[in-house]
């Protein structure tokens, strides 16, 4: 089986969101940046299916060359081979189409990604590759399994999950508990040292949409404390004050 | 500006939020919204679709489509805006909007922007709202192609209730097996409940409570207020709650009025799921828990001796 895994190069969970250049970029001062969560398992999964049944597994991120640190990490946790298309991903679509033409020279048996990157959160590059490639999408998918050529999957919906089955190949947005996250041990770390990492251009050049300004959300006044015998007050806080119960 | 808004429904009953979508369309458009819904809905439900704003309602009543099959959805939808003629196409964020608008976008050759939280700028090109890094942050976003797809995030529009009925027509298009390639084998789902994304108030339970044999106590409060219910991410991990209950950065983002939090510290990749909120409330037994620097409203004290007592004074107070 080949299997293609994208993966996101986004900032910690735990980083200061702040803009630069009159809020037009992200402020990377400080800033650590890992493997999107979600891609991590999807990677997760992908390192569990190879290991089952044999095949390749390659990575793939949009980004610059300042993303070859999160992608080495990707190839220590199992990723046989990395490609970079070296270009900023800016825009959701002009991703789809990186991704898309990649695949299309290498007949992928199985593309997996993150349900969305925890960046800009738009959760649709799957769906756009899907589309592009005239194959199945499905996200957010939180179990996997493939035997043969079928693969039976449970898809989140609001409230709970759909279980489906469906032929490869297909494209796959995913989310925990898929797998667990892998940390990469010693002889991994070593290993992507010297694993192909090949750097190509990107093909289409559509952007469909450009950021013009961030902004952040306006601060939070300080919390109002009540003791536990006051309970009634906060009630009547939250009836008369916000105004929400 | 021609605008079409897609309908999801659960069950039958159309959700909340794409009566929100539907809103959002007669603020974009006026009174020449036209709607689609897809698979068996009632006519019932059909005119709340009106009451919020669509002029009329397309509707796909094939059964097959009871379910969400996204490619089918993708098909049935992209064939509708060809008919229609529609520019702008209208829907709720949600786990099956995106996974279906991302196939729309490229079919239509739309610009597909999600998580869209207020009306465009149209002073100069067309420029839109969209929540960015889990609620951190917000970008201007600028939409340079002809055809546009607009997924809201929910609880963004208030949902108008004031529109006159609107025409139902029957919608036919050509979907092939392809188009149902993935089979739906069987569907789990909680029963009764309210839909926790869509939610208009939620309480939920961390750690702190100790164990799953203590929810009792986060679902009488959430009964008492009609929400829904949910938890930290370690206690779905720990299966003492379902998966689709898990709030956070890697779990469900909700947008409530009102987040009620107990037992729960205050990480900020939780914290990341709910900070749409308009109201928190934190109840923690740590007076130095960091959610309470989040919260508007907080009571440091336990959560066995805090829950019976909040859920007895708001009955009192209904
Ligand atoms: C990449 C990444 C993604 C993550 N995504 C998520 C996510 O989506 N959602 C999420 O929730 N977490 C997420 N986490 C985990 C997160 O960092 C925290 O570990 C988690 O939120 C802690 O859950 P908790 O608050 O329930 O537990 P704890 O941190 O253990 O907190 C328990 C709290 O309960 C209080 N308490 C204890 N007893 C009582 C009592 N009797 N009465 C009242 N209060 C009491 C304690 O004071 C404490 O504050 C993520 C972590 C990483 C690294």
């Amino acid at each position: 089986m080949k299997i293609l895994v994208c993966i996101t190069h986004v900032p910690d969970t735990t980083s200061k969101i702040a803009f630069t250049d009159n809020n037009t970029k992200f402020d990377k001062n400080g800033v650590q940046f890992i493997i999107g969560p979600y891609d991590d398992y999807a990677l997760a999964r992908a390192v569990e299916l190879k290991e089952a049944s044999g095949g390749t597994l390659t990575v793939l991120n949009v980004g610059t060359a300042e993303t070859e640190p999160t992608i080495r990490k990707a190839l220590a946790i199992g990723a046989d081979d990395a490609i970079r298309v070296n270009a900023e991903p800016t825009d959701s679509f002009f991703v789809a189409q990186q991704i898309a033409a990649i695949a299309k020279e290498n007949n992928y048996d199985l593309i997996l990604m993150g349900r969305e990157s925890i960046d800009f959160n738009g959760g649709m590059v799957h769906g756009m590759v899907g589309e592009l490639l005239g194959i199945p999408s499905f996200s957010p998918v939180m179990k996997l399994d493939i035997e043969g050529n079928t693969a039976k999957m449970a898809r989140e919906i609001e409230g709970g999950k759909e279980y489906l089955e469906v032929s490869l190949p297909f494209v796959a947005g995913c989310q925990e508990p898929i797998a667990e996250w892998k940390i990469p041990n010693m002889r991994g770390i070593m290993s992507a040292r010297t694993k192909p990492l090949n750097v190509v251009e990107p093909s289409g050049t559509t952007e469909n949409t450009k950021v013009s300004e961030f902004q952040l959300p306006p601060a939070k006044g300080a919390v109002k404390m009540f003791t536990v015998d006051q309970v009634a007050d906060l009630v009547k806080a939250l009836k008369n004050e916000a105004k929400v119960i | 500006m021609s605008v079409l808004v897609f309908i999801e429904a659960a069950d039958g009953v159309v959700k909340k939020s794409s009566l929100e979508a539907v809103s959002y369309g007669f603020k974009l458009a006026g009174a020449s919204v036209t709607a689609i819904a897809m698979g068996s809905i009632s006519s019932d439900e059909l005119a709340k679709v009106g009451a919020a704003g669509a002029a009329k309602v397309l509707h796909i009543a094939d059964s097959r489509l009871d379910n969400g099959v996204i490619q089918a959805y993708a098909s049935a939808l992209t064939q509708a805006v060809d008919k229609t003629g529609a520019d702008t196409l209208v829907l709720a964020t949600s786990s099956l909007g995106n996974a279906v608008a991302a196939r729309v976008a490229v079919s239509m050759q739309a610009a597909l922007v999600s998580n869209v939280v207020d009306l465009p700028e149209t002073g100069s090109g067309f420029k839109v709202k969209r929540s960015i890094y889990t609620g951190k942050a917000f970008a201007m976003t600028e939409v340079t192609t002809a055809k546009k797809i607009l997924a809201i995030k929910k609880n963004a529009v208030e949902i108008k209730e004031d529109g006159a009925a609107a025409s139902v027509e029957a919608l036919v298009v050509n979907l092939t097996d392809a188009d149902f390639a993935a089979k739906i084998t069987s569907v789990d789902k909680a029963e009764g409940d309210v839909l926790l994304p869509e939610a208009d108030i939620v309480v939920s339970g961390g750690r702190g409570l100790k164990g799953p044999e203590n929810w009792g106590m986060i679902e009488d409060l959430a009964k008492s207020l009609g929400a829904a219910t949910g938890c930290s991410k370690p206690v779905s991990d720990m299966d003492w709650r379902p998966h689709h209950e898990h709030v956070g950065q890697t779990g469900v983002k909700v947008s409530p009025s009102l987040y009620i939090a107990v037992g729960i510290s205050g990480a900020i990749q939780h914290l990341a799921g709910v900070n749409s909120s308009k109201y928190i409330v934190v109840v923690n037994k740590d007076p130095e828990a960091p959610f309470f620097k989040a919260a508007d409203y907080g009571i440091a004290g336990d959560a066995f001796e805090v829950l019976p007592k909040l859920t007895e004074a708001i009955k009192a107070a209904k």
